[in-house]
């Protein structure tokens, strides 16, 4: 059983864990992934690795809530325990010495980043990193980046924080300064990785992203989490998840994890009535 | 029958008589509603007159056509006699699954395609048999749990769960070694537990085989894949003797033509693997969700396609069509499977092959642009090989595909092991007396060696492995290859 430590809302609908998994934190790497089974009726679902803390063998996962599993794992409690943590899962992002790396998250994206980021510094890159949220609230991992990188940039869409705009806002000014960048990782969610791709596709800057498909197994079994990259079928769980973003074909990804839309409505609402009605009787009895 | 007559020995000509036993089986209309067992299974009555069909030949052909020579007319005559228990000893003796190989074997190839009644009559229910004998065994209890060895103090690492890792672990354990299974989803069984639905082999059943390896000992860690957790190489660091891999094919195959990425459109692995491991048929009570339209087409002629379009059915399905690009005879899918599949109203498209795939403006499947075949030479399979009628293009309207054309091997452990050799196709090479791969220690069997093929074979894969593995930790040295007599060929 992998026991929940540690874990806090850091903002609305998102909570960190820490999970004790001692034997998946020694071997896992930046930009791997876990899938996570909260208990025998539960779906399997990915999870990115948003720290590893190899002394403690603690790993922090990072869960939004979206639907109906997302919301029940945010709902469990220190000292439960997931069913289960599979990993480490996917191919470790491709660190080396490229010189001057931008590390860019978004949301949920931005977890993941950190362990990324972190790499890259030790490999001797100088790392900026840039992160967003649609408002200072919504913010999460600043302390965690700043320290991981040689700069912290950071966006809102209402501009209650940091410069007024996109993660790409940010980017572009960079680039349009002529900084010389060697290499960009975005992490976040799909809109964010496109508009990022499209915006280093002119100068070429080589760009890799991070996808996240709907997946079924995450061992390379069933090909939900296919994605076309270059043209060609790539099972994002072994193939990936990170690709080179310049070939990723982002509006298949887009509609294809739309397609279970119907059901997870139905579930969650589901849960979400169910829910509502447990706390009423809770109240009840107190 | 009277009870006078029971106990009178009947000649060969009164056994020619008895005619086949048919099996219970739910009717079409209620099963293609839910998700339980087809066949009820024999009752004892039926057993005893079906055992008493059996010639008792002196020189049985059917011993012969099983893969793992299962002593066929010895058990049959315990039938007969009522000795239900002591049949199914009788089997485990060489088949260490006949719970599941009595449901999932292609008998109608094997001991029952050489059964000396198969000529003239019909062949004695082998299968059946063995099916019902193994289930009175289990159903009153009397699976018994043998004495074990004392401890040789060696580990072996077993990688999989499917039939192959299940055979190796029972019988490794019996030799007094410490075993331990290795499995990458949350539950055990392979194909077994994974593929297979629910309404042709009952998981509880698979459940059970699991449950009695855990009473001889054997330690089950799930969720745990093997190349990525630890490597075959950790595997040995970490103390043990021997390595076992059974993972299976394990790959799914897709066409590669254009627009297979539409959503609608699954692996059979996937939708199988919803279905039957996610129990997403239960849904929103189970959190795993399964799309199934109106229209379903299944692309394939193998158990994988009539498993995959029987679930459709079941799931709701209107119109479920088998898409296959040879002609009936041609189909490796079991007899009965197909049957059954005829009898639920699956809709067979024979000699039909798809080229694309049309979808609507938000990425969903809605249609399938087939050519119709026709057969020419023989390919190397032997089998004729279909080829394109020009012209003969038409569009078939459906919302959901599942493609069923076949797996190859999953490259995780071959990539993360030095030194494992594979063929062309990425099977591990193996000595097929020893079934040892090209690392000293390190064995393997089932599919990953041979490519998608049975329970039965991967299941006597794991014998032949589970005794070399006894003479490798124990310092035996191995047997000088047998002359290869000559064996029915089975696959
Ligand atoms: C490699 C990878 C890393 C991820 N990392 C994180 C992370 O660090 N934090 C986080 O909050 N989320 C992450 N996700 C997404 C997360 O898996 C989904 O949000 C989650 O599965 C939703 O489940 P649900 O039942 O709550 O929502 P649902 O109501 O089922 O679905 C909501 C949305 O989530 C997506 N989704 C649904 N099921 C799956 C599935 N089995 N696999 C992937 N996506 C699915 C769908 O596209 C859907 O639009 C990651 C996904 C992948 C593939
Ligand atoms: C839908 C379907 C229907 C079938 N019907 C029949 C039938 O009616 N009759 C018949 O005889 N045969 C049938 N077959 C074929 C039969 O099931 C297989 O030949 C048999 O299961 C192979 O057994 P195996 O032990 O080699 O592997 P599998 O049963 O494939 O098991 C391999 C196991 O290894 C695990 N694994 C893989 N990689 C790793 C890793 N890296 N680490 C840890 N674990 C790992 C997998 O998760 C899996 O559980 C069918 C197959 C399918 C798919
Ligand atoms: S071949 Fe048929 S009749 Fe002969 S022993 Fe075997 S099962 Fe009995
Ligand atoms: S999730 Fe099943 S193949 Fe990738």
């Amino acid at each position: 059983m992998f026991k929940i430590i540690d874990k806090k809302e850091l903002c609305e609908n998102v909570h960190q864990f820490r999970i004790e998994a001692s034997h998946l934190v020694q071997k896992a790497k930046a930009g791997q992934f876990v899938i996570l089974r909260k208990d025998d009726k539960g779906e399997r679902v990915p999870m990115s690795i948003g720290g590893l803390d190899k002394n403690k063998g603690l790993l922090t996962v990072v869960i939004q809530e979206v639907g109906k599993t997302s919301a029940s794992m945010n709902r469990m409690k220190i000292g439960e325990s997931f069913a289960d943590v599979v990993g480490p899962l996917g191919i470790p992002s491709h660190i080396e010495k490229f010189g001057h790396c931008i590390c860019i998250g978004g949301g949920v994206g931005i977890p993941p980043i950190f362990p990324i980021a972190q790499a890259l510094k030790m490999a001797g890159n100088r790392v900026t990193t840039i992160i967003g949220a649609r408002n200072k609230s919504l913010l999460i991992f600043e302390e965690e980046l700043s320290s991981a990188s040689d700069r912290l940039l950071i966006t809102t869409d209402d501009g209650s924080y940091g410069t007024h705009g996109f993660v790409t806002t940010v980017l572009q000014k960079l680039i349009t300064d002529g900084e010389k960048i060697d290499m960009v990782i975005a992490i976040g969610p799909v809109p964010m990785m496109k508009a990022v791709v499209n915006t280093t596709r002119e100068p070429k800057v080589k760009t890799l992203v991070s996808l996240n498909p709907i997946m079924v197994d995450g061992t390379g079994m069933c090909g939900a989490c296919r994605v076309t990259v270059g043209g060609k079928t790539k099972f994002a769980c072994v193939d990936g998840p990170d690709f080179d973003g310049h070939e990723v074909d982002f509006d298949e990804m887009t509609k294809r994890m739309k397609m279970y839309a119907k059901y997870e409505k139905v579930a969650y609402e589901k849960f979400l009535h169910n829910d509502c009605h447990l706390a009423k009787q809770i109240e009840e009895m107190r | 029958m009277t009870d006078e007559n029971k106990n009178k020995p009947i000649n060969k000509k009164e056994r020619m008589k008895i005619p086949r036993q048919k099996m219970p089986e739910q009717l079409p209309q209620d099963r293609v509603r839910n998700f339980k067992e087809v066949p009820y299974g024999l009752t004892p009555q039926l057993a005893m007159e079906e055992a008493k069909r059996c010639l008792e030949c002196p020189k049985p052909p059917c011993i012969a056509g099983c893969p793992v020579e299962v002593n066929i007319p010895a058990f049959i005559k315990l039938v007969a006699e009522g000795d239900f228990i002591g049949a199914a000893r009788k089997i485990k003796e060489t088949n260490a699954l006949p719970a599941i190989c009595g449901r999932v074997c292609p008998q109608e190839e094997q001991c029952e395609q050489v059964c000396v009644l198969t000529k003239k009559h019909k062949s004695v229910g082998i299968g059946n048999l063995e099916r019902f004998v193994a289930d009175y065994e289990r159903e009153h209890g009397k699976v018994e749990i043998p004495k074990l060895p004392p401890s040789t103090g060696k580990k072996i690492a077993v990688v999989g769960s499917g039939p192959a890792g299940l055979t190796v672990a029972a019988d490794l354990a019996q030799m007094g070694h410490k075993v331990t299974i290795y499995e990458a989803l949350h539950k055990p069984g392979g194909v077994l537990i994974y593929g297979i639905p629910e309404f042709r082999l009952p998981k509880a059943i698979v459940q059970s085989e699991v449950n009695y390896l855990m009473q001889l000992g054997v330690e089950v860690k799930t969720s745990y894949v093997v190349g990525k957790l630890d490597t075959v190489d950790e595997l040995f660091e970490m103390g043990f003797d021997a390595i076992f891999i059974g993972t299976g094919a394990g790959l799914p195959n897709f066409m590669k033509i254009e627009g297979e990425n539409f959503n609608g459109i699954y692996s059979a692995n996937e939708f199988l693997t919803r279905s039957n491991l996610m129990a997403a048929y239960d849904f929103p009570n189970m959190d795993t969700p399964i799309f199934v339209g109106e229209n379903v087409a299944v692309l394939g002629g193998g158990n994988t396609a009539m498993d995959s379009v029987r679930t459709s059915l079941r799931l709701g399905a209107k119109n479920a069509y088998i898409v296959y690009r040879r002609s009936r005879t041609e189909m490796p899918a079991r007899i009965e499977e197909i049957h059954h599949a005829e009898q639920e109203g699956v809709q067979f498209m024979f000699l039909t092959n798809p080229i694309k795939y049309i979808g609507d403006e938000n990425g969903w499947v809605k249609a399938m642009e087939c050519i119709k075949m026709e057969l020419g030479e023989p390919d190397a399979s032997g089998r004729r090989r279909p080829v394109e009628i020009k012209g003969s293009n038409f569009v078939l309207p459906v919302d959901t595909v599942v493609v069923a054309v076949g797996n190859s091997s999953n490259p995780l452990i071959p990539q993360t092991t030095p030194g494992l050799k594979t063929n062309k196709w990425g099977n591990i090479e193996v000595d097929p007396n020893t079934q040892m791969s090209s690392r000293p220690g390190v064995f393997a069997g089932g599919d990953i060696v041979t490519g998608g093929a049975t329970v039965i074979l991967a299941a006597g894969a794991g014998k032949v492995a589970a005794r070399a593995i006894h003479k490798y930790v124990m310092g035996i040295p191995f047997d000088e290859p047998k002359k290869e007599e000559a064996k029915p060929a089975v696959r």
